[in-house]
């Protein structure tokens, strides 16, 4: 455990001790870490931050810097479900921004929000490499491809009434 | 029989794996056939695709296949008649889209099992290292490397031999070899495939390459968004760990290299390769100044050495078959063959293997059928947000590093998006700067503020609030941005807006003078209405418009009131009359 003095809620952070302890010898593996801490708290809570800068040693704000660099890292916790909307060439040429616009619409959320019962995450994303099917949205891992507006907002609906919303 | 499905990232997405699954759960246990999978096939368009083998020989390729389709596959498996898939059964047609294509460095993909050492080495694999270990020098592999004239894939064209060479010249305690698969043109996806499908000739071309420059180590920078490739990596790296082809003294002669994999963290500029470095070495990706080139100072200080994945993959085949015969393919400064991800409004998308010197015509119509709907062709994008938009009138431009580059586009890592009359140029131009602007390290000045301006005049211009001026204005912004960027980001990302300018000048022209946008593309520019001697009256629009924007009574012609509409197009595709009126 470290003890940094820093504000907000508290974070287990006897969780990271395994990472910290097979990566934490050199400031070359800050990515690494930060990618595994982000895999065991879904985003980057700043008390891992700072805990990460301290066993690291490197300062606080060199965390901050990388960890707001590399858009794969979350300051703010996502929903249960993380939709990537594609937004790449492909995707672009096919309508993505229609699609993405009607989930916005119906989820009212904008890019990078959460939906207030912490089911939905909406992220723009660059090219997830399945061109031939745009334009695609990835859920939690599931691609669902060669969307219109209506048949995107149809997947999201599937997935509320699966969670009886 | 066996069964063999392709199951590349793009197969999985169109349900290959459901497939898989499918028939797995109706195979008994002592069942006559095998279930197996490959990589990506690379025919995207076709996709999940079940191939049905005797032995080594493919008998037939069955397309479009569901879950559904399990029973009757099964069963054409165990009975060996075929004529319940016939259905299924890709068109002579659609199997032009491989047999006109020549594959090197794809070579193995969609044939064999990626994470199967045996596959790979009844496949000739590990032969090439086996053949330069042990009876060529270092200097050897560089002059085979020089004679088949390979140049980087990844998009710049520099030849490989002449990095190798000054990495190996270079004085150092530890050198290092790189790979960059950290593909982030959107619209590319050889690289992912390259590695999901055929890991080991991968490795094979690196470790070749580390004995060339004398690397003992061997780094693979890896998009974190490609997990399936990393997933295959790591299982090749551990099946040739233990065969003794990767650590110490690898198949007995002297040479010890050890390899690991390095996942991006989402970042295009980490695409070049001293900003690859710095990521590697656990900082913020930005470029470093050059001279010192990596090859003399990169990863950790030491000379290192950095090659795109497709460069790799086409190494071991010319050791094994001589560099003459790779040089005897292509046009006099291009030589060997490109890989292409064939996307867009293209009827048959997917991988593209040809020969450098063919024309662009070749792929877009020769193998990839042309453009969907039977709509014009209007450009292909190469190069992504460093490249341009070739126009039809350039079509038969041969593929070739000079040839692209006077075009005002270039080779390019190898995206190649086609775009038909209902794609705006000028929305393209700020789809890029918005991608370019975004991803700009922040590094240099001219790079970070001059993609941001030239996004706020592209923006400006698709609302209808472009100013006269505003043309040159961007030409002066992307001479700026080019001579003051300090890497291949900045220098490059003006391409997209100079190509659209020399060659759809008139788009611009339409939105900033009339206010239209020609490809109707641009929402801030349409208006809709409804012709009335088409109208039926049967009020589907009006049922579907999401604004309440349309009235009018049952069997009468309709009206849209512009000032509640939205333009968001439903009543275009609701209506069967055609009577929408878009302009």
């Amino acid at each position: 455990m470290c003890n940094c003095s820093c504000q907000g809620p508290k974070s287990d952070l006897s969780l990271l001790d395994d990472v910290l302890k097979e990566y934490g010898g050199s400031s070359g593996n800050l990515i690494t870490i930060l990618q595994k801490a982000q895999n065991i708290y879904g985003y980057l809570p700043k008390d891992v931050m700072y805990c990460i800068a301290e066993k690291v040693g490197v300062a606080p704000a060199d965390v901050m810097g990388v960890a707001t660099f590399y858009s794969q890292f979350r300051l703010t916790p996502i929903g249960k479900y993380l939709i990537m909307a594609c937004q790449g060439t492909a995707c672009h040429v096919n309508g993505s921004e229609r699609v993405t616009a009607a989930i916005s619409e119906y989820l009212g959320i904008g890019n990078g929000e959460t939906t207030a019962d912490g089911l939905f995450t909406l992220e723009n994303v660059a090219c997830l490499g399945c061109c031939s099917l745009a334009p695609v949205i990835m859920i939690n891992g599931e691609a669902y491809g060669n969307l219109t507006p209506d048949s995107a907002v149809a997947v999201i609906k599937g997935i509320q009434e699966k969670e009886g919303k | 029989m066996r069964i063999v499905i392709g199951e590349g990232s793009c197969g999985i997405a169109a349900g290959a794996a459901k497939v898989h699954k499918a028939i797995e759960a109706l195979m008994t246990e002592n069942e006559s056939f095998t279930l197996g999978s490959t990589g990506c096939i690379g025919m995207c368009f076709l996709e999940p695709i079940v191939d049905l083998y005797d032995g080594k020989i493919l008998i037939k390729r069955l397309v479009k296949v569901t879950a559904d389709d399990a029973a009757v596959i099964v069963e054409a498996a165990r009975s060996g008649d075929l004529s319940g898939v016939e259905k299924l059964v890709i068109s002579a047609e659609d199997e032009e889209f491989l047999n006109r294509q020549t594959r090197i460095a794809l070579r193995h993909c969609g044939l064999i099992d990626p994470v199967s050492l045996d596959d790979y080495r009844n496949a000739d694999g590990y032969q090439a290292l086996e053949k330069a270990l042990k009876t060529m020098t270092p200097e050897q592999v560089i002059e085979e490397i020089k004679v088949s004239g390979l140049a980087g894939r990844g998009g710049a064209g520099f030849p490989t031999w002449f990095k190798w060479n000054a990495a190996r010249q270079s004085v150092g305690e530890r050198k290092y070899l790189i790979c960059n698969a950290d593909e982030g043109d959107p619209g590319a996806f050889m690289d992912r495939a390259v590695i999901e499908s055929d890991p080991h000739s991968l490795i094979e071309g690196m470790l070749i390459g580390a004995y060339a420059i004398g690397a003992c180590e061997m780094i693979v920078y890896v998009r974190a968004e490609y997990p399936l490739a990393i997933t295959n990596l790591e299982i090749a790296i551990d099946a040739a760990r233990k065969a003794n082809l990767l650590g110490e003294n690898i198949l007995g002669t002297g040479f010890s290299c050890d390899m690991r994999i390095k996942a991006g963290a989402g970042a295009f500029v980490c695409g070049e390769e001293t900003a690859l470095i710095e990521s590697l070495e656990g900082k913020r990706g930005m470029p470093r100044l050059k001279p010192p080139f990596p090859a003399q100072k990169g990863y950790m200080d030491e000379p290192s050495n950095i090659n795109n994945v497709e460069t790799f993959a086409n190494v071991s085949w010319i050791i094994n078959n001589g560099g003459e015969a790779f040089a005897a393919m292509g046009t006099e400064n291009s030589k060997g063959t490109k890989v292409f991800a064939l996307t867009g409004k293209i009827r048959k998308g997917g991988l593209v293997e040809i020969p450098m010197g063919k024309t662009l015509r070749d792929v877009i119509y020769g193998i990839g059928g042309g453009i969907r709907d039977n709509k014009e062709f209007k450009a292909v994008q190469m190069g992504g947000p460093s490249g341009g938009c070739i126009p039809a009138d350039l079509l038969d431009t041969v593929i070739d590093y000079k040839a692209l580059a006077a075009t005002g586009a270039i080779m390019g890592s190898g995206g190649m998006v086609v775009m038909d009359e209902s794609t705006c140029m000028v929305g393209m131009a700020k789809f890029f700067l918005d991608f370019t602007a975004l991803e700009s390290c922040g590094k240099c000045v001219h790079c970070r503020i001059g993609t941001a301006r030239m996004q706020e005049i592209l923006t400006r211009i698709v609302k209808g609030e472009g100013k006269e001026g505003d043309i040159e204005l961007l030409e002066e912004l992307c001479d700026a941005v080019k001579d003051g960027a300090l890497c291949g980001l900045g220098q490059t990302a003006p391409n997209p807006v100079l190509t659209t300018i020399r060659y759809f000048r008139n788009e611009y022209e339409a939105h900033i003078r009339e206010k239209k946008c020609p490809a109707k593309e641009c929402v801030d520019l349409l208006t809709y209405s409804i012709d009335a001697d088409k109208c039926k009256g049967c009020t589907l629009c009006a049922k579907k418009c999401p604004a309440k924007a349309i009235s009018g009574e049952v069997k009468k012609a309709h009206i849209i009131d512009e000032n509640i509409c939205i333009r968001c197009g439903q009543c275009v595709s609701s209506c069967r009359f055609g009577a929408i009126i878009v302009e």
